[in-house]
């Protein structure tokens, strides 16, 4: 199910304004990489040219690859939508859709892409409330508005509701930076749990966090303000921490930055 | 301490006082304010009292509601106002019918798809819109149905016209809730893979719902109370007729407006009772919309 | 996976399927429906203002009189002899002062629900403004025609004995449906419209303009008059406009008010005449040749334009406010 990312040679642009320069790296399946670094260094804008949701923002552009299991994301012939079915994401903010109930906010993938069938949609919504550890919690107020829940229910509430369309990547950009420490404990533990069927990719401010749940870290930042972010080196999370290639690693990993 | 600004505590070592002056012009202008908001409730409050007083009585008869004016002249009491009520919202439910599709997908377009010219283009024809006199409105559709197309002046005529006073109302309106839809519903729905017209129908437009339900209703308020391309193109009748194809269509405006300036008691207590008949028909639309709109406004 | 993987190459047309999964097809019809919708406002406006001139043009043609300076309105036969001074006049005037009466009193409203008012009753106060504006104008028509007219009339007196060596004020040919009287009801229905914008901009003072007012010993209406007041002027100026482009075109209220003069012209507020929408309306019921239905047509249009640059202004002001507030 799960599988891994090639990305080569991937600029992003804003219209004329060159975001990120450069970047090229190989994510493996089954494994949970972390993205970090300093605030606009771009992490979150390479983040979201893995499933194509960069494109979104008016007058946004990429060049290079980024394949998925041998296959460019950016041919001509890709469908962004299809894209997005098969790479997940869950966002910064808590947002699920506030019109719906939780059971339908779950299975609002599966029932907007076609799924009519009331059992399949069942069994789906108790799959991937279970596998978002949420499962106990709701099971008896499926029916009750999705915003009704606290933070932390509502981000792992936006992880079942990712993860229901069976993705193969899941996309998080930094989940936790709105909860509370007992929330992020609850997401870190769920991280953990299903990346044996993912392929899972992490932004996170939070150093501890990337030390706690990656397999392998990417260190993002930028040459000066105004000038692109870049990828500075990628290896595995011990190494990163303890042992890092890279000065300017050490020394925003140390805190001795800027 | 809640001392006010107005009258400064007794003891206040170190405080200066305020010179006369400043503090006259502060009790002035909060004097003033008062007034002006007082002044601005006297003509409601009078017109709901004038045509309230006048109007009342005809409504307590149970044949008011149920029948027409067919047979009924000016010196003559008795009869209804049936008629001109179906004439009303039948005009009224034609022009919602046309004027909400192309209203609510031109407020679509201007926040989920519009850029560039042609978008300002739409934004400002919406604005012009909005400022046109519905008399001028009237006489479009004269210019375009009867003397170009050599039409009647029937029913659905008067209802074209609506539609150009009703789509400006629906399209702000509708924009406004749009926006207020935040960007992280839509982009947690394309994360899911949704299409961008499911994602538009699904997921932004049921979370706007209510503020364009509001809209329409507000919309709806506006174009029954409307009576200037009615004189145009919507020439009153005496009795019932549910053909908007063919023949003269009573509506609550001209119904007034036909019982205006008669010497006769009986013409001038139905044009009152009328005015009161039209006015809580439009209050009623006004309230609902109001209502629909504080209980389900988008949540943020 | 099949989606992604299973996608024939660029050239040839993906099976049906896909389409469907994918919601190609959905968001072209979507997509198509948008823009149509707004192509068709676009036309319809367009179509307003091409209808009116088509069918003016030929009347204008046979026009023998001077469209623009000549007070005659004979359209019955031929040739016809139309002009409209005296409706441009009566139009303007009635809606100017219409405008010079509200303006204060809806910034006095709009400064007490923003500034003054508790703030559990300003929703509810903001509402009963609005209200004003619910109100059918036909219903404005009749309370101005019938029940306020008789206590307007001492006004009328009083100012005429007064003020009346000013033309705009002589009673010479004082009749009880006044362009005065029609302000006054004109005043009260553009009234909620002024106040609604004028509430929107001042609520958007910066709170720091406020508080740094305050902080440096303002008193409540020093904080308003050298913080609300500047910030709102612009969008107050372009409600003003917006307020004046309704009553310019306001019909019903008018026609019911207003008593016409007979060719008698005045340039007194307390005489009578009719506005480019009261003379439509008052006549609407004899358009029967194209040529004289043409006649009111042209009036319509001068209408139509004259709005139209009353309310092209006011959008100008609020952005060129927008831009400066950014």
């Amino acid at each position: 199910m799960a599988q891994r990312i090639d990305v080569k040679d991937l600029n992003i642009y804003y219209d004329r304004f060159k975001a990120v320069e450069d970047v090229s790296m190989t994510i493996e399946a089954r494994s949970v990489t972390a993205f970090i670094g300093p605030s606009g260094c771009g992490k979150s804008t390479v983040l979201r040219t893995l499933n194509r949701m960069h494109e979104v923002i008016p007058k946004a552009t990429v060049t290079g690859t980024v394949d998925l299991n041998g296959r460019n994301l950016y041919d001509r012939d890709v469908d962004p939508v299809a894209v997005r079915r098969t790479v997940g994401m869950v966002f910064q903010r808590p947002n699920p859709f506030p019109t719906m109930s939780i059971s339908d906010n779950v299975a609002a993938g599966l029932k907007l892409g076609g799924e009519r069938n009331k059992a399949v949609l069942a069994e789906a919504v108790e799959r991937s409330l279970r596998g978002a550890n949420l499962w106990n919690e709701v099971k008896d107020r499926l029916d009750k508005p999705g915003a009704g829940l606290s933070g932390g229910q509502q981000q792992r509430l936006c992880i079942a509701r990712a993860i229901a369309v069976e993705p193969q990547v899941l996309l998080m950009d930094e989940p936790c930076s709105a909860l509370d420490p007992i929330s992020t404990l609850a997401i870190e533990d769920l991280i953990e749990e299903i990346k044996t069927n993912y392929t899972i990719v992490i932004v996170t401010h939070n150093m501890q966090q990337a030390a706690r749940v990656s397999d392998r870290t990417a260190f993002f930042n930028l040459a000066a303000t105004g000038k692109p972010g870049r990828l500075v080196e990628m290896d595995d999370t011990t190494k990163i921490f303890s042992n890092p290639g890279r000065k300017e690693t050490e020394d925003y990993i140390s805190g001795r930055f800027g | 301490m809640t001392a006010t600004v107005s009258s400064p505590p007794l003891h206040a070592p170190g405080v200066p006082e305020l010179s006369r002056r400043r503090r006259t012009r502060d009790v002035l202008a909060t004097v003033m304010v008062h007034v002006a908001f007082a002044i601005a409730m006297v003509p409601l409050v009078w017109i709901l009292y004038s045509v309230l007083g006048h109007g009342w009585h005809l409504l307590l008869d149970s044949t008011w509601w149920t029948n027409s004016q067919r047979n009924i002249n000016p010196e003559r009491a008795g009869g209804g106002v049936y008629h001109a009520i179906f004439g009303t919202l039948a005009q009224a439910l034609i022009c919602a019918v046309i004027a909400v599709p192309l209203a609510v997908f031109t407020a679509i377009y201007l926040v989920e798809y519009g850029t560039g010219r042609l978008a300002r283009a739409v934004s400002f024809t919406v604005d012009i819109l909005t400022g046109i006199p519905s008399i001028v409105a009237g006489l479009f559709i004269y210019a375009l149905w009867v003397t170009t197309f050599g039409l009647q002046r029937v029913g659905l005529a008067a209802s074209l016209s609506l539609v150009l006073l009703m789509v400006p109302v629906v399209v702000r309106s509708t924009e406004e809730m749009l926006k207020l839809v935040p960007n992280e519903l839509r982009e947690a729905s394309y994360a899911l893979g949704v299409p961008k017209w499911k994602t538009i129908s699904r997921i932004v437009l049921p979370t706007a719902l209510g503020g364009i339900v509001t809209g329409v209703m507000l919309g709806l308020a506006r174009v029954m109370g409307e009576t200037a391309p009615l004189l145009i193109l919507g020439p009153y009748a005496s009795s019932i007729n549910t053909d908007l194809f063919n023949g003269n269509m009573a509506t609550l405006p001209t119904m007034i407006r036909e019982n205006f300036g008669l010497p006769d008691q009986p013409a001038i207590d139905r044009m009152w009772a009328s005015a009161l008949t039209l006015i809580v028909l439009v209050l009623l639309l006004n309230i609902a919309g109001r209502v629909v709109a504080r209980f389900s406004g988008v949540k943020k | 996976m099949a989606i992604l993987t299973g996608r024939p190459g660029p050239g040839t047309s993906p099976p049906p399927a896909d389409l469907s999964s994918t919601g190609r097809f959905g968001d072209r019809v979507f997509h198509g429906l948008s823009t149509g919708s707004g192509i068709v406002v676009i036309g319809l406006v367009t179509a307003v203002g091409a209808f009116l001139l088509a069918q003016a043009l030929p009347a204008l043609v046979r026009n023998d009189a001077n469209f623009l300076t000549d007070r005659v309105w004979q359209v019955d036969g031929d040739p016809l002899r139309f002009g409209i001074p005296d409706l441009l006049w009566v139009t303007v005037i009635s809606s100017l002062v219409a405008m010079v009466i509200a303006l204060p009193v809806a910034i006095g409203v709009a400064l007490y629900l923003t500034e003054y008012a508790p703030p559990r009753l300003a929703r509810p106060f903001a509402y009963l403004v609005d209200l004003l504006a619910a109100v059918p104008s036909i219903v404005y028509g009749l309370w101005g025609a019938t029940i306020i007219i008789t206590y307007v009339a001492p006004v009328q007196t009083f100012l005429g004995s007064v003020l009346g060596w000013i033309p705009l004020f002589s009673t010479e040919n004082a009749i009880t449906g006044t362009i005065f009287l029609a302000s006054i009801v004109l005043a009260v229905m553009i009234l909620p419209i002024i106040t609604a914008i004028s509430r929107e901009v001042f609520a958007q003072t910066p709170l720091t303009h406020k508080e740094g007012a305050l902080a440096l010993g303002a008193t409540r209406w020093e904080m308003i008059r050298t913080t609300v007041l500047p910030f709102g002027t612009p969008g107050t100026i372009s409600a003003a406009m917006l307020g004046l482009g309704r009553a310019l075109g306001e019909t019903i209220a008018v026609s019911l008010i207003m008593g016409t003069t007979n060719g008698a012209f005045s340039w007194s507020l307390f005489s009578g005449g009719e506005t480019f929408a009261s003379r439509i309306a008052n006549n609407a019921q004899e358009f029967d040749t194209p040529t004289k239905a043409g006649a009111f047509i042209a009036a319509g249009l001068v209408l139509f334009v004259l709005t139209f640059v009353v309310n092209a202004m006011a959008r100008v002001v609020i952005e060129r406010r927008k831009a400066f507030a950014e």
